[in-house]
């Protein structure tokens, strides 16, 4: 047998299908089908882990996804190690190694424990009542320590190396949850022909039909027929069965995110296979069918390892054949622990007692457990669960006080009733109602097209919760568009009926005691707590939850959020409706962020955009920059040259002979109709009706509040068309500003517009000798300064394809730009460089560029300008049409602040010692003597070091700055004050004769 | 002076290919491409000079003679001509108020071909894919991941993406890691 | 992630596909360059920012690209009413922000526990 627990003949694993696995590193051998606890337990093993804040040794609560307690790092290799994964859901496979967590130097003898018996310090508020002072300690010292000697498992410290992938799905019915009632409501829609998606987080569906052995559904066993039931759809073609899959999130419309583990329970899982898949459903309708979660008993020590759900108990038994103890006690106040003591007595498990806490329990269960020989006793309540790092006996006691019996067990099962699980139906922000006479939340009013079935619609009877499902299954894929059909029926011929509960804490946990009766196993909360989070002051749920952490846990308070409310209700004098539930939000279960950020990673996290001549750029040493998504050209090193160097000597080789620069980032929208020039008009401040076709103009672009939103070239192709350019970064919203203005204020123009920035590759060359590299592979273009002036546009053919070729310069000397269709922009470039090294040119990057419109005091939109600059500022106001009636921004630029004195302009800096270069961003002041903080009239936008001006330029925003020139300003930096002059923006050729040079 | 050489045209991602799970990917060859533009009352003589009608239904294209017209918006439509011809030069002679404009270049068509070509394109594409909802010939432009793309579907197992040229690396690299997990 | 009806593709498409482009019927002055500070105040600056109904632009930027008009309850989040721009300024009071199709499964608190019975309503069937 794997493991000394399992009992042969109960379960429904194979005994020869055995793995093998490690526990801290003990070898032991389970079998195929085990979750890691099932195997642990089959091998007698109890203590899990330690817990958060106590350090106190812990079992395994549950035998599902509501597990606070049996939190392990499941390790595949040095980058594979997955911290807090529940011991109750990972499944086994041969070749698992997991490793208990949060104890130290070992799980048996932890140096954390001393926690535990400082407890009466550890109370709830206990961290924000006391690291208050020093006010720095608390980030610098208390926060690291507490963290180091709290939290649980380690996160990994290596990328992680598995992948994830993602889906859209669209279906007309989900259905969340794969036991009886999902299973039903599924096939009912499903039979309709529509789509449907069914998931659920176990490996098999059934949900509680795993344990419940009394279930027959037409003529099958339960748990048989839910196996042959998620055949059969998985069989259909409308229908997607995903099992090890968790619904985390209900959003908006019904958009619901799904993950999916595809291969955390495989031994060797393929290359291709992702480790997770994030489905993100859209669905017409949901069937939500998450359940009902079982509530422990709280009372004293009542996390001892050994003490669990009397359904997760059965489950070990009735699923995995495992046992969890020899002589187990039960602990109740509700039926269903009875159905436990029964299947485990019927097993050959000694049960020493069943306490109930009702007064008078009655039903076929009890009299069943009665005649099976298992003592019932009633009105009574266990006290405390005595042992350390097992449960060695329970302390029994009549509800009224009076004498203790000690009862020596290995186990203790427990029940206070089930919880609906109303996560989903919350998350998907209905309202739940409190049903007073059962004591719990349920379904109440809907704000989705959703609808809750079963267990978690407070359904008791299997036979209720079938006839539901199968008519809410049947609804939603008629409300969903289905046709008519003949419909499911499905008989129930027998079932499990229990009633009971209770909720709070039991005797022996009131509030005159100081025991350690646990609320929230994982966040570490004591009814006591709760308590005296009241005394405290805190009135509101909301508020207990924050001050005790009750529930605020990873398992999100699955098992403790009814007790803490109770507790809080009944300290409170208040009713639990009054007192409030808190607000469930997703994700239902912890999501990797590998799930989320799916395939987003490495070169899929945001686009990388190269130009056409990227690969040339590359092949001759280029040095990347980013500018937005775009990779640029930055310099081209030579042999030897660092930064500095390379981008003197492009400078000047620009100027002496040419260059030859990619400019295909730059944004270029066509502006085509018959009232292409008047739409122009009103979205650029300067006049275009005039400007004669094949010629060019600098434009310039405002919001309507009449700062700079946009530059570039405009080029007139026709009487109809334009081809406007704007800077890299602003391509795609000035697409969007433009269309915004002619969707919906200019409507009735005649012209469209369509980005042609990827159509067209832009080579710029630049420099003395650019029309000569040009002009002997152009066709039918008259290149001469006569025919071809600067600031003209001329269409014609280079290298046999088409060009637009602009006669323009950012760089003040003579400079063409030529426009190709974008798939020859890399022949096209390699022939002007041929031709360019007939005439000495050089290739140069975005630095050299950014050097040498800064020699001319051009401008660049984003650096020297920040979204506060008016054309005026920015020494422009030449662009502005002065007899337009209307532009976007016209009546921003009127507005008192923008036209008042002393803004802050455009200007030259020069330093004083030319070889000092300034930084940008660096602030200027008029006084650098004045006492700090001091008066700062502006900062410097753009500075480099000029080979052609042979010393450093800048320019810089300043107050009334072009009044100033002349005067001398300071530019204060740590290591000394740096003056400058402030002077004109243009440094380089003044007259501007290199345009035509 | 001597006869120039013609340059040569270098696509982007020219050639590629790659198998999946049930899905392959395939760069497309070079093809005509219009952005076009136009007021209702053109559309029957820009149909005419395109020798196709041009469709006027949402997330609808027509088809004929190796030309496709993809619905992109009421007065917008793409033109793919992987024929030879040049449907801006047949549009230049319409009078109606219209706008063709040649966007051969920008764009990259990858071909998305298999039973799992739906699911592949769903790793990051939000529209419902099925046949009823997007059936054959259905045309729209949508979301991949972080990027636009135009998305036409060829056949029940067939669908044409067109993106931008730059942002292809990242279209063809999100289809390829998606066509892994099939 | 919403699901937003374009009014020119004439369906609800993903949220992702759309840009939301602030208030509505905020109309630009045909004489904007005339407009008085107060004006200028009103048109550029004020935006109403209701709990409750909203009438705002989107662009179903990466879909038709057309620009359209949204009526938009902020507290539910849920759309009303989509149209084409240029279209009238619909009024609020015929628009109904109360749920639609999701009353279907409502239960009243002192009804939870009766036997089930899908109960539905015969007002908002999508």
């Amino acid at each position: 047998m794997a493991g000394s627990y399992r009992i042969s003949g109960q379960g429904r694993l194979t005994p020869a299908k055995t793995a093998r696995f490690t526990f801290d590193g003990k070898a032991m051998t389970g079998l195929a089908g085990d979750t890691v606890a099932s195997a642990l337990l089959a091998n007698g093993v109890h203590l899990v882990g330690r817990s958060f804040k106590y350090h106190r040794p812990r079992g395994i609560l549950s035998a599902g996804a509501e597990e606070p307690n049996a939190l392990v790092t499941v390790t595949r290799d040095a980058a594979r190690k997955t911290p807090n994964v529940r011991a109750t859901v990972q499944e086994l496979y041969d070749g698992l190694n997991v490793a208990s967590q949060n104890r130290w130097p070992s799980l048996s003898f932890d140096v954390g424990a001393v926690n535990d018996l400082a407890s009466p310090f550890f109370s709830a508020g206990f961290y924000y009542k006391t690291f208050m002072w020093p006010k720095a300690a608390w980030k610098n010292f208390y926060e690291p320590n507490i963290r180091a000697a709290a939290g649980l498992g380690v996160a990994p410290d290596q990328p992680d190396p598995d992948h994830y992938s993602a889906r859209y799905a669209h279906c007309e019915v989900l259905v969340l949850g794969g036991g009886a009632a999902g299973l039903a409501a599924a096939l009912a829609a499903a039979e309709t022909g529509v789509r449907v998606i069914i998931c659920d987080e176990q490996a098999e569906f059934g949900g509680a039909l795993r344990f419940e052995k009394g279930a027959v559904i037409d003529g099958q066993d339960g748990w048989n027929w839910a196996q042959a039931t998620a055949a059969r759809l998985a069989a259909m073609d409308n229908v997607q069965v995903l099992p090890r899959t968790t619904a985390f999130g209900y959003y908006a419309q019904n958009f619901v995110g799904l993950v999916e583990r595809v291969t955390d329970h495989i031994a060797r899982p393929g290359r291709d296979e992702p480790r997770e898949r994030l489905w993100q459903v859209r669905a017409r309708r949901v069937v939500i069918a998450t359940g009902a979660i079982e509530r422990h008993m709280v009372f004293a020590n009542n996390d001892r390892p050994g003490v669990m759900l009397a359904s997760a108990a059965r489950t070990f038994l009735n699923h995995y054949g495992v046992v969890v103890g020899k002589t187990v006690g039960v602990y109740t106040a509700n039926d269903s622990a009875y159905a436990a003591a029964i299947d485990l007595k019927k097993a050959g498990v000694g049960v020493a007692a069943i306490v109930d806490l009702r007064d008078n329990p009655a039903g076929p269960l009890v009299d069943e457990a009665r005649a099976l020989g298992i003592e019932v006793n009633h009105g009574r309540a266990v006290t405390s669960a005595n042992g350390s790092q097992r449960i060695k006996s329970m302390t029994v006691q009549a509800k009224a006080g009076g004498a203790e019996r000690t009862i020596a067990v290995d186990a203790l099962l427990m029940s206070a009733g089930w919880t609906p699980s109303v996560h989903m139906f919350s998350q998907s922000r209905g309202k739940v109602a409190f049903d007073d006479a059962t004591k719990r939340f349920l379904p109440g009013t809907y704000a989705q097209d959703c609808v809750s079935v079963g267990a978690c619609n407070g359904s008791d009877s299997l036979e209720d919760t079938v006839a539901q499902s199968l008519e809410a299954g049947a609804n939603a894929a008629r409300d969903a568009g289905a046709r008519p059909s003949r419909g499911v029926a499905l008989k129930v011929e027998a079932s499990e009926g229990w009633g009971g509960g209770m909720l709070g804490s039991g005797p022996g946990a009131g509030a005159d005691t100081k025991v350690k009766a646990f609320v929230d196993f994982q966040n570490d909360v004591t009814a006591k707590d709760i308590r005296q989070a009241v005394k405290e002051g805190m009135r509101s749920i909301e508020h207990v939850k924050r001050f005790t952490t009750n529930g605020m846990a990873t398992d999100q308070g699955k098992t403790s959020n009814m007790h803490g409310l109770a507790i809080a209700a009944e300290a409170l004098d208040k009713d639990i409706p009054q007192v409030g539930l808190t607000t469930f939000r997703a994700p239902y279960t912890p999501v990797t962020f590998g799930a989320i950020v799916n395939h987003a990673r490495h070169g899929l996290f945001d686009p990388t955009r190269k130009t056409a001549t990227h690969a040339w750029a590359e092949a001759h040493g280029a040095v990347f920059e980013d500018v937005g998504q775009w990779k640029r050209a930055w310099y081209f090193p030579r042999a030897g040259e660092d930064m500095h160097a390379a981008v003197d000597r492009e400078c000047v080789t620009v100027r002496k002979a040419a260059g030859l620069f990619d400019a295909s980032t730059l944004g270029k929208i066509e502006v085509v109709g018959p009232d292409a020039a008047k739409f122009m008009e009103l979205l650029y401040t300067n006049p275009w009706e005039k400007l004669e076709v094949g010629r060019c103009r600098y434009g310039i672009m405002l919001r309507e509040d009449g700062f700079i939103y946009d530059d570039g070239v405009v080029g007139r192709l026709a009487q109809d068309r334009f081809h406007v350019t704007t800077t890299t970064g602003g391509a795609a919203r000035v697409m969007h500003h433009m269309e915004d203005y002619l969707q919906t204020e200019f409507p009735n123009l005649d012209v469209w517009l369509t980005s042609v920035s990827e159509q067209w590759a832009v080579i710029a060359v630049q420099g003395p000798n650019s029309r000569d590299i040009i002009a002997p592979l152009v066709e039918g273009i008259d290149m001469s300064d006569a025919a071809m002036p600067h600031m003209s546009v001329r269409e014609g053919k280079i290298c046999g394809v088409p060009t637009r070729l602009f006669r323009m310069s950012f760089t003040g000397d003579r400079g063409f730009e030529v426009n190709v269709p974008a798939d020859y922009g890399r022949a096209v470039w390699e022939a002007l460089w041929a031709e360019g090294q007939k005439h000495g040119a050089c290739a140069y990057g975005t630095e050299a560029m950014h050097v040498l419109r800064a020699e001319k005091g051009y401008i660049i939109v984003g650096q020297d300008t920040d979204g506060t600059v008016t054309p005026n500022d920015a020494g422009l106001d030449w662009a502005v049409g002065k007899k337009k009636t209307d532009f976007v921004g016209i009546r921003g630029l009127m507005r008192p602040d923008l036209v008042a004195k002393g803004r802050r302009q455009l200007v030259g800096l020069k330093t004083r010692d030319p070889r000092t270069v300034l930084e940008e961003g660096a602030q200027i002041v008029e006084n650098p003597k004045q006492a700090i903080p001091m008066k700062m009239i502006g900062h410097v936008t753009s500075s480099y070091w000029s080979a052609n001006c042979d010393r450093s330029i800048a320019m810089g925003v300043v107050a009334g700055g072009r009044d100033r020139i002349g005067e001398t300003l300071y530019v204060p930096m740590p290591d000394g004050v740096i003056e400058v002059e402030v002077t004109g923006t243009v440094f380089f050729d003044e007259k501007g004769d290199r345009l035509n040079g | 002076m001597a006869k120039l050489a013609t340059a040569t045209r270098n696509p982007a991602l020219a050639g590629h290919s790659v198998g999946g799970h049930g899905v392959s990917l395939k760069v497309l060859e070079p093809a005509s491409r219009m952005s076009l533009r136009a007021r209702p009352a053109a559309v029957a003589a820009l149909s005419k000079a395109l020798g196709m009608t041009l469709p006027d239904k949402a997330k609808t294209s027509s088809n004929k003679s190796g030309r496709t017209a993809l619905w992109l918006g009421p007065d917008e439509w793409l033109v793919i001509d992987e024929a030879g011809g040049d449907p801006v030069a047949d549009c230049a002679s319409v009078k109606g108020l219209h706008s063709a404009v040649d966007v051969s270049h920008r764009n990259v068509a990858i071909a998305v071909t298999g039973p799992n070509a739906a699911a592949t394109i769903n790793a990051g594409c939000p529209q419902d894919l099925s046949l009823a909802v997007f059936p054959v010939g259905a045309a729209s432009r949508t979301v991949l991941g972080k990027v636009e793309m135009v998305l036409l579907r060829t056949g029940e197992e067939a669908f044409r993406v067109e993106c931008w040229r730059s942002f292809s690396d990242y279209v063809y690299g999100f289809l390829s890691e998606a066509a892994r997990d099939g | 992630m919403l699901l937003i009806h374009c009014p020119y593709c004439e369906e609800e498409r993903p949220e992702l596909e759309f840009r939301a482009a602030g208030e509505a019927h905020i109309a630009r002055s045909t004489n904007i360059a005339a407009e008085s500070d107060e004006d200028f105040e009103k048109f550029f600056f004020i935006r109403s920012n209701p709990k409750g109904v909203i009438f705002e632009r989107w662009r179903h930027i990466h879909g038709c690209a057309r620009f359209f008009n949204a009526a938009r309850d902020t507290i539910t989040d849920r759309f009303l009413l989509t149209y084409k721009a240029g279209e009238p300024k619909p009024d609020v009071s015929t628009l109904s922000s109360e749920g639609g199709p999701a009353a279907w499964a409502n239960r009243p608190p002192d009804q939870l526990n009766e036997k089930p019975k899908a109960k539905r309503s015969t007002k908002g069937e999508a």
